[in-house]
């Protein structure tokens, strides 16, 4: 792997300041972080890709989410704002100097699709998309794309992508907010907009986020980066 | 106008009431007309009208028009360097694509015009209107009457009034006023709730981020911003729109002070000249001709002079 250190060191600061974590800057290092990944592969899996689990409970993409929104959710599973049992123990093993430095490795291990920027309008009567890029605001629930980018393709270390992560595991993170498992979300932003969503609703966003990069490469649109076919 | 606490602000909108003659002799002699005089506060209330649902555009040439002006709303960045000068889209400030109520929806702005105004004396038409907000909102270049980005937007403007009364101020107008605040607005106060509560979309130095091409969150300050002729730079409007829209998802979560607060900080840093400037000898008469409200222009804040400046952001200025 590169030994490309996050230059981001006080974005981080920046990111963990807002969750109230530790307020000092550790540099991360992708080397190093590659050892420590050597306990993750189990469930994330080597490319770092995660695994779709049909039944059970989908193990999330990591490879090209942000190095500080990773770094923060660690520290939220250690602090137990973010509860989940599998998930848990593996946040509880790294100390800090681990975490920034796990959080540059898979960084840097593919970038996330880069999806159209462009606008396009929303079509009323594709109910997931128009959720996505419109959202409903007779329930106050703004588009989805309004805070995590054109195609759901994430903004700055913030607003993490959807669009390519696995449908269960979005599916279970807004349920999370809904049922308190989850209770890390900078100003609550997210938690009200999953609280406002419907069952079915949580089903189709998730399935239109999964498949969103899939969707737009059938349909022609021009996309970069790797896993973007 | 110091402006640096609430107290000036008051006695002088009272002082203006009183010199509104000498107000209007002056602004009549000015180049170019206030466009954005407000109308009158809407009436309290819920807002019952409901515009009608985008699937229900009909597939016509009408309706087609209708889209058209729905597109270049949310996206009025395809008027760039024509007609947009800055990195706004009207639905920034008119949110749902200027369907929500207290988001100065369109559907109640369109049977309130065309409309007398004592301010500029003349009747103002919903033409001016929306050229008001592409000179001042957008840092523009009005497009012209006839002109299709203007058809366009009317149309669609006219297709979300469907159903809704001629020259009736309807529940929802506008942004909702507040009582003024118990205390002064502070730009202390301000500067760290807005690091708390915005900076997290609109940048710590209120530059917005953008993904790409787009503009995903809007700047708040500086060239990419709304000008100081929008009605937006004003401490008051300001005021109302946060508290009814922001932070974004989380609409009557802050107290009317700190939406107080939060429009002082915003509106007491830099942006684009106000364009009437260009034809006025100083910043001192474009501030005693058209800064008589609650704002800043002209104002010393930290040492610095608002609006002692000559740059006009990307606006290259009409021919
Ligand atoms: C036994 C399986 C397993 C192992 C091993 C594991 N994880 Fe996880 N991980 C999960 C699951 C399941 C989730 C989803 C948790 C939830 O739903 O909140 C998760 C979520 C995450 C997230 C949140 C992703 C996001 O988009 O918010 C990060 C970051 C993460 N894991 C990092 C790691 C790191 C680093 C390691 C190794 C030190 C690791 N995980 C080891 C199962 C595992
Ligand atoms: C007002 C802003 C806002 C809006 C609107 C919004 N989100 Fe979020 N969302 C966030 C923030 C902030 C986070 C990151 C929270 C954190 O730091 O853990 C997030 C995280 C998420 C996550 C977790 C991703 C991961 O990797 O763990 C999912 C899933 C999600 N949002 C789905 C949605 C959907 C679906 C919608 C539209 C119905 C939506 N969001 C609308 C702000 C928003
Ligand atoms: C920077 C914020 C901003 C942007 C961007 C903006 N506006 Fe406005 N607009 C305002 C403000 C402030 C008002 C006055 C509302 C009030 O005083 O209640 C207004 C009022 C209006 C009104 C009159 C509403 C009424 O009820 O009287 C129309 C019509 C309008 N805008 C159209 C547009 C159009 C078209 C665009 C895009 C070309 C646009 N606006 C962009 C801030 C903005
Ligand atoms: C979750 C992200 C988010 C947060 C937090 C947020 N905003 Fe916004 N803000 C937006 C978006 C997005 C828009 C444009 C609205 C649209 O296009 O629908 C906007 C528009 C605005 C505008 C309109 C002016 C313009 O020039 O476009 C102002 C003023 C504003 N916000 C102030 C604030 C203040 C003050 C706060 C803190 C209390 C805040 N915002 C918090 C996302 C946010």
């Amino acid at each position: 792997m590169s030994a490309m250190r996050i230059a981001g060191g006080l974005g981080l600061v920046v990111g963990l300041g807002l969750a109230a974590g530790p307020g000092f800057a550790l540099e991360g290092d992708a080397d190093r972080g590659e050892r420590v990944a050597g306990t993750c592969t189990a469930c994330h899996q080597a490319d770092g890709m995660g695994m779709a689990m049909p039944q059970g409970e989908s193990w999330p993409r990591l490879a090209g989410l942000p190095a500080a929104y990773i770094a923060k959710q660690l520290h939220d599973f250690k602090a137990g704002r973010r509860e989940n049992a599998t998930m848990m123990p593996f946040a509880n093993m790294l100390d800090d100097q681990q975490i920034v430095d796990v959080a540059a490795y898979y960084a840097q291990l593919a970038p996330w699709p880069s999806l159209p920027d462009d606008y396009r309008a929303a079509d009323p009567g594709k109910s997931a998309e128009w959720l996505a890029e419109r959202g409903d605001w007779s329930r106050t629930v703004p588009g989805c794309n309004q805070c995590h980018g054109p195609n759901g393709q994430g903004v700055g270390s913030h607003f993490p992508p959807l669009a390519g992560q696995h449908a269960g595991y979005l599916a279970a993170q807004l349920e999370g907010w809904r049922e308190g498992r989850r209770r890390n979300d900078p100003n609550g932003l997210m938690r009200g907009v999953a609280e406002r969503l419907s069952d079915d609703e949580i089903a189709s966003i998730a399935d239109y986020y999964a498949t969103l990069p899939e969707r737009l490469a059938a349909s022609g649109a021009p996309l970069t980066g790797e896993d973007a076919q | 106008m110091n402006l640096r606490s609430i107290v000036p602000w008051l006695a002088g909108s009272l002082l203006m009431a009183g010199a509104l003659g000498g107000a209007v002799a002056d602004e009549s002699d000015a180049p170019q007309r206030d466009y954005q005089v407000p109308l009158p506060e809407a009436p309290a209330g819920e807002a019952t009208f409901q515009p009608p649902a985008e699937a229900d555009i009909p597939d016509t040439p009408y309706g087609d028009m209708v889209r058209l002006g729905r597109d270049l709303f949310l996206d009025t960045q395809r008027l760039r360097d024509e007609y947009v000068f800055n990195d706004q889209n009207c639905s920034n400030c008119h949110l749902d694509a200027g369907r929500l109520a207290n988001s100065a929806p369109m559907w109640a702005s369109v049977g309130m015009y065309p409309a007398y105004r004592g301010k500029n004396d003349k009747v103002n038409t919903m033409a001016e209107r929306i050229q008001g907000c592409f000179t001042y909102s957008m840092n523009g270049i009005p497009p012209e009457y006839g002109s299709e980005p203007l058809v366009a937007l009317q149309t669609y403007f006219h297709w979300l009034a469907t159903g809704a009364p001629i020259n009736e101020s309807l529940p929802g107008r506008g942004y909702p006023g507040l009582e003024e605040p118990a205390q002064a607005p502070d730009r202390g106060r301000g500067a760290e709730l807005f690091a708390e509560r915005c900076a997290i979309c609109h940048g710590d130095g209120g530059q917005g981020q953008t993904v790409g091409e787009r503009q995903v969150f809007p700047p708040l300050w500086g060239d990419g911003a709304y000008n100081w002729g929008a009605g937006m730079h004003r401490v008051n409007t300001a005021a109302n729109f946060i508290k009814a829209n922001m932070p974004l998802g989380q609409p009557y979560s802050l107290s009317d002070q700190q939406a107080w607060d939060l429009a002082a900080f915003i509106n007491g840093h830099e942006r684009p000249q106000d364009p009437r400037r260009r034809t006025l000898k100083s910043v001192d008469e474009t501030d005693r001709i058209f800064h008589q409200h609650m704002g800043y222009y002209g104002d010393t804040v930290d040492g610095h002079r608002l609006g002692d400046h000559d740059d006009y952001g990307e606006n290259p200025g009409a021919e």
